[in-house]
């Protein structure tokens, strides 16, 4: 019984890691509809739940689907659950960065990185707006992410962490004065 | 072409090192911000590689399929220390996600009821989109000085950020394009800084 559970995390989770291109937000859905309405591993509210915790959670936000094996099958659910989103693109990325690498200073390979450079650029700054968009805070969220930015460029040294701490503490005063 | 800096090897990156920054790395992620974080770690402070080196692979972990940050250790990991060295900053990556998800499950209903607890994290996912942002800058910065090179930015940006198209046809009409476009030819001239 547990070790169909687990065959099935993996044969649901395995595809979805190379199909997941962009990132956690192109699994989401599938996710919900595999362990939801086909599997019944979780309620759609359980699902939610499973969602919100990896969103406030390090890492990314494919923890979800740790979150869903320790649901299914505990500790070696989890642990499935994890190895199987994460490594088959991880390896597919290992042997892509092996090749990569080899050929660093071959003419097609610096025109390689310069076209794909800008097209890394875009994707971030798309990623940028994804992240503002679905973001809790509104308005907010975008003044403080652009003050962040601009406030690298002038003091590149700034420790990460003490902006961390500050963006924190700085939205909970603010819903504390604003009620 | 600026000519990349010689390559005096570097003594090699001890791997426990390795894995220790990528345990931080991971276990400060929030809100998609590890990878500005990463090229912090591994490029300013440590100097374990040089900028080009780092946005190189930063394009090629965004592109593949799977999370971008994993893809990032990964093709770090293995251009300091081969096949131990991805797995290294892979396991380094994910150990303290995994545990801390874990324990925020068990906890969950006690930690809703927080008073602040949203708040305090959008704030912190707000601060690492604009770490995120930051990164972007220094990347636009180095894209190559070229009218077809901005176009490919300026367009993925548009059809992934802007219009919600799907990534894969998207990076695979605009890729080739933008390579053909960066294809050694003629002597035009270092273009690019």
């Amino acid at each position: 019984m547990r070790d169909s559970e687990l065959l099935a995390l993996i044969a649901i989770l395995a595809p979805l890691s190379i199909a997941s291109i962009g990132g956690a937000a192109s699994v989401y859905a599938p996710l919900q509809h595999q362990t939801v309405d086909v599997q019944h591993w979780l309620t759609g509210q359980e699902f939610i739940d499973l969602f919100a915790i990896a969103r406030v959670t390090p890492g990314p936000g494919t923890m979800l689907a740790t979150l869903i094996g320790w649901k299914v099958a505990g500790l070696a659910g989890a642990l499935v659950a994890t190895a199987a989103l994460f490594l088959p693109a991880t390896v597919l990325c290992y042997a892509v960065a092996r090749v990569w690498n080899r050929y660093r200073g071959k003419p097609w390979h610096a025109a390689f990185e310069q076209g794909l450079a800008p097209i890394g650029a875009g994707l971030l700054f798309a990623g940028v707006l994804a992240i503002l968009r679905i973001g809790a805070g509104g308005p907010l969220s975008w003044l403080t992410a652009a003050g962040v930015a601009g406030l690298l460029v002038w003091w590149p040294k700034l420790h990460p962490f003490a902006l961390l701490i500050g963006g924190a503490v700085v939205f909970v005063a603010l819903q504390w004065v604003t009620g | 072409m600026t000519a990349p800096p010689p390559a005096a090897p570097v003594p090699a990156v001890p791997l426990f090192s390795l894995y220790r920054v990528f345990f931080v790395l991971g276990l400060l992620s929030f809100g998609g911000g590890v990878s500005a974080w990463m090229h912090r770690e591994v490029v300013q402070v440590r100097g374990w590689m040089t900028d080009a080196e780092f946005i190189s692979g930063f394009a090629l972990a965004q592109i593949l399929p799977g999370v971008n940050s994993a893809n990032l250790a990964v093709y770090l990991g293995q251009h300091l220390r081969g096949p131990a060295g991805a797995a290294a900053a892979l396991t380094g990556m994910l150990t303290g996600p995994f545990t801390v998800v874990i324990l925020a499950a068990i906890a969950y209903h006690r930690l809703v009821g927080l008073p602040g607890f949203a708040a305090a994290t959008a704030g912190v996912a707000a601060v690492a989109v604009g770490m995120l942002l930051r990164l972007g800058f220094t990347l636009a910065w180095r894209v190559p000085r070229r009218v077809a090179a901005y176009a490919a930015m300026l367009a993925t940006f548009v059809a992934v950020g802007v219009l919600n198209w799907p990534l894969v046809p998207v990076v695979a009409a605009i890729a080739p394009l933008s390579i053909i476009a960066a294809w050694p030819r003629s002597p035009q001239g270092p273009t690019h800084a």
